[in-house]
């Protein structure tokens, strides 16, 4: 058991970006909740898996809805507690512990926020490993865990729970009912125990997260390489580093989706890779392959500060490098790309692993 | 005739312009007492240029604002006044400030009913009786500066106007800011610069008196504008209200001086100073705004229309030494230049020494370089062309080569070509780039909403309805009807959300009714 202090906060919402795989939203405003719940209600325990009794009753939180949105109506601050509160009375029992759904962006923090509020310890392991656009991109799903019973509120004080038949079932159930609510609704659910806990996430997000923060950080106070540093970091591959030529923006069947042109440089002068991205980065090639997809992830950051780099704030001009970090074992199994392969964006060819 | 007067916080520069002439420029420290200063200016430039009379127009750029925040000085105690609940209830007004400003603005938050969400439907409707009470106690507190914001304001301002009246009914006194009339989305964000505004409602109002009493006194019963930060003017009235418009017009105003000199509206801008080098792009005529906007004013998250200038640690007083990251600077001698530099005698190895031994320059005494190391003085002036081409390059809006035009007195650092620009400019009037920036302005009216697309509501009535918005907004502005023209439109659907929502950014700009009449 450790706690994390403000500082630690920095960390973890800069590798946090990193890891949302350009998704997953800022956590600038995470980072503010994580600020405020810390001060008001003191700092949170976190746990690793190993801690975890197997009796334990385990539930995950998260924000569901368009981050753009957020960063303008900021939030009440108490619907993850009403969520919370929701789920724990269907459930007929107390809820021992958290878990984060997804280490990438911002919800790295909204767990965070809920262990803080209503005094649980936060399990340092998550569903992801990265961020994904929908509720059922999780490993639980591989598990046959069910996303419900999962509850939901608003900022207006609305709230509710879904049984869900499946979990693609219950995103597209929060998914319509959350533009109703404005955009914005935050979700705990995937009840589980503290054994199936053990099985179904990865651990050390939070570990993680911090590390690759400070990486950051400390390469930057040196003025050494921090790319370099973040893909040794992640056992990753940089792919090349250019200059963003082209952007384009579209929405299709609900996604904002975008066909980002880059022209390398240094080793790769004279290349143009075609990065495209659906919230988050889905597929890289270069003029003749496919260098990289999903599950695995794709990363951009600033080529001088190190920073992430979302697909939102992707405009010409932008010196990016792009990286390559390989996602968890258990994406790369059939069940796993049945779920986030590349046929499930759209796209019509098979994973392509890069490490 | 106009004049334009750029009052930095070094110096005071002026020039008098007709039909795209100079005819009178003017450099002079700048005083403690702006108005003053400005008097001087004046009747320094008439002196020269022609009789009061024939000015259509005074054009002013000045950081006296900013200057006023980034010290924590003469700002007055403000209301901070957010409508958005229940939402937004968990981050106050004034969250993440830093201490100096939180105490000089004092801590008067009241978060009340109300807002708007994405699509234009209420948060919660504006609860009167609320207002009436937070009024009460605003007034109680004898604070006579509100800044009024409510969620999704820049998609639909009606909520603040509304309890803009119902405060001004019970506070008649106090200066009341609008975020809407401040900032885009990005509630607090905006929220800050709401609030630094309203700091600012009493130095506005004295500033403001300066410059029309200089006018005045010079004779002169021109029309007076300020230049904001897009490189855009305003009128006084307007300046009166919102001051914090004002901040970071200084680099617009020196790219589009520069732009000017060199005839071009597509165009790098190198900024070539003491210290730094100032690297930005003309698109259209206009400084390229930075795409992240999140810009910090006195450790403050802001999100204004700020034009994307990168900076160099290199200028004509850059320490030229090995060891460090570059052969050049980032330590530099400043404004004791002309007593530390090689060429005027002094003991310290300088880039402009390094400009004078390669004999691309001909100042103080060059013989006193005669000695120095060569090869390094080669290698030194070497990487300070590719680190300010390498900068430029990552700054270009298109492939294709482009001009870029020098100015500053660090110019003679760079050689006649530099890869990827068609050709280096090296204007006259350079020095005072700035005012003419200020001089040559126009009036701009920008839009940015999220637009709900549905069946009633295509996109593209709905990029047509922005595109009405923002040019009247210009008109609004004191820009002739017929020379408004749409100079940026952009489109960005919300990710995670079904594509029914659409944030269209539409930017117009107009010229002054002088220019056309």
């Amino acid at each position: 058991m450790r706690q994390i202090d403000l500082d630690e906060l920095e960390d973890i919402a800069v590798g946090a970006g990193i890891l949302g795989a350009g998704g997953g939203g800022d956590p600038y405003i995470g980072k503010l909740l994580a600020k405020a719940a810390v001060a008001e209600h003191g700092p949170v325990k976190v746990v690793d898996l190993e801690e975890v009794p197997g009796d334990a009753v385990v539930v995950s939180a998260a924000m569901l809805g368009a981050p753009t949105v957020m960063v303008e109506k900021l939030p009440r601050g108490d619907e993850i507690v009403k969520a919370f509160s929701l789920l724990e009375r269907r459930l007929g029992t107390e809820v021992t512990h958290i878990v984060p759904l997804e280490i990438g962006g911002l919800n790295s923090m909204m767990p965070f926020c809920l262990a803080a509020k209503v005094g649980k310890p936060l399990i340092d392991a998550d569903f992801m490993g990265r961020a994904f656009p929908e509720v059922q991109m999780v490993l639980p799903t591989l598990s046959g865990i069910s996303a419900s019973p999962m509850a939901f509120a608003d900022d207006k004080g609305n709230g509710a729970v879904i049984e869900a038949v499946d979990n693609k079932w219950a995103e597209r159930i929060v998914r319509a009912s959350l533009v109703e609510m404005g955009c914005v609704t935050m979700i705990v659910g995937f009840p589980m125990t503290g054994r199936q806990a053990r099985e179904c996430t990865i651990p050390e997000c939070y570990r993680t997260a911090s590390d690759l923060g400070s990486v950051v950080r400390r390469a930057r106070a040196k003025h050494s390489d921090a790319v370099a540093a973040v893909t040794e970091h992640l056992n990753g591959r940089e792919l090349f580093r250019g200059k963003v030529l082209d952007v384009n923006r579209r929405t299709e069947r609900g996604f904002a989706r975008a066909e980002i042109k880059i022209t390398g440089f240094g080793e790769s002068a004279g290349q143009v890779f075609t990065l495209r991205s659906q919230n988050e980065h889905i597929v890289i090639s270069d003029e003749s392959q496919i260098l990289a997809s999903v599950p695995d992830l794709i990363i951009t950051l600033d080529s001088e500060s190190g920073e992430p780099v979302t697909t939102e704030e992707l405009q010409y001009g932008f010196r990016v490098s792009c990286l390559v970090a390989p996602c968890d074992d258990r994406w790369r199994s059939e069940g796993g790309l049945a779920v986030v392969g590349p046929r499930q964006f759209g796209y019509d060819h098979d994973y392509v692993p890069a490490v | 005739m106009r004049i334009g007067i750029d009052v930095g916080g070094t110096n005071t520069d002026a020039v008098a312009m007709q039909a795209g002439t100079v005819l009178a420029e003017y450099k002079h420290s700048t005083t403690p007492d702006i108005s003053s200063g400005i008097f001087s200016a004046l009747t320094s430039i008439l002196a020269e240029a022609g009789d009061p009379g024939q000015v259509t127009a005074v054009m002013i750029g000045t950081t006296h604002f900013t200057n006023a925040v980034a010290q924590a000085r003469d700002l007055l105690p403000v209301a901070a006044v957010r409508l958005g609940l229940p939402a937004t209830k968990e981050l106050p007004p004034l969250t993440a400030w830093p201490a100096a400003l939180h105490r000089a603005v004092g801590d008067n938050v009241y978060v009340c009913s109300g807002g708007h969400e994405f699509d234009g439907r209420e948060i919660a409707p504006l609860d009167r009786d609320e207002l009436k009470r937070v009024a009460e106690d605003i007034a109680a507190k004898r604070i006579r500066a509100i800044a009024l914001t409510s969620v999704f304001s820049p998609t639909n301002d009606e909520m603040e106007h509304e309890a803009a009246e119902i405060l001004k009914g019970l506070v008649p006194d106090a200066a009341i800011s609008l975020s809407s009339e401040v900032g885009r989305l990005g509630l607090l964000e905006r929220e800050n610069a709401t609030i630094i505004n309203a700091s600012l409602a009493d130095l506005a109002v004295q500033a403001t008196e300066g410059f029309r009493q200089a006018i005045q006194e010079a004779g002169i019963s021109a029309p007076v504008y300020v230049s904001q930060n897009d490189g855009t003017l305003m009128n006084l009235e307007y300046v009166e209200r919102y001051p914090v418009n004002t901040f970071a017009s200084g680099p617009a105003n020196s790219m589009r001086g520069a732009a000017f000199l060199s005839g071009s509206d597509d165009c790098a801008v190198v900024d070539i100073g003491g210290t730094t080098s100032d690297i930005g792009i003309l698109q259209g005529g206009f400084p390229r705004e930075a795409g992240k906007a999140i810009v910090s004013i006195g450790g403050v998250r802001t999100n204004f229309r700020m034009p994307d200038v990168l900076s160099l640690a290199i200028g004509g007083g850059s320490i030229v030494a090995e060891g460090g990251e570059h052969l050049v600077g980032p330590t530099s001698v400043g404004y004791r230049l002309a007593k530390r530099a090689l060429v005027f005698g002094g003991d310290t190895f300088t880039a402009t020494d390094a400009a004078v031994a390669m004999g691309r320059a001909d100042i103080g005494r060059p013989e006193n370089v005669d000695r120095v190391d060569k090869a390094l003085a080669e290698r030194a002036l070497a990487s300070i062309s590719t680190r300010i081409a390498d900068t430029v390059d990552r700054m270009k809006v298109s492939a294709a080569e482009i001009p870029a035009v020098v100015v500053g007195g660090g110019g003679i650092l760079l050689p006649d070509t530099l890869p990827g620009l068609s050709k280096l400019v090296r204007p006259d009037h350079f020095a005072v780039a700035n005012a003419i920036g200020a001089t040559i302005a126009q009036v701009s009216g920008t839009v940015d909403q999220l637009f709900s697309i549905d069946s009633h509501l295509t996109r593209e009535r709905a990029v047509a309805r922005a595109t009405e918005m923002a040019a009247q907004r210009a008109v609004d502005a004191g820009a002739a009807a017929d020379t408004v023209e749409i100079v940026d439109v952009e489109e960005r659907a919300l990710a995670y959300v079904p594509g029914n929502a659409l944030r269209i950014r539409v930017k117009a700009v107009g010229s002054l009714l002088d220019e056309t009449s």
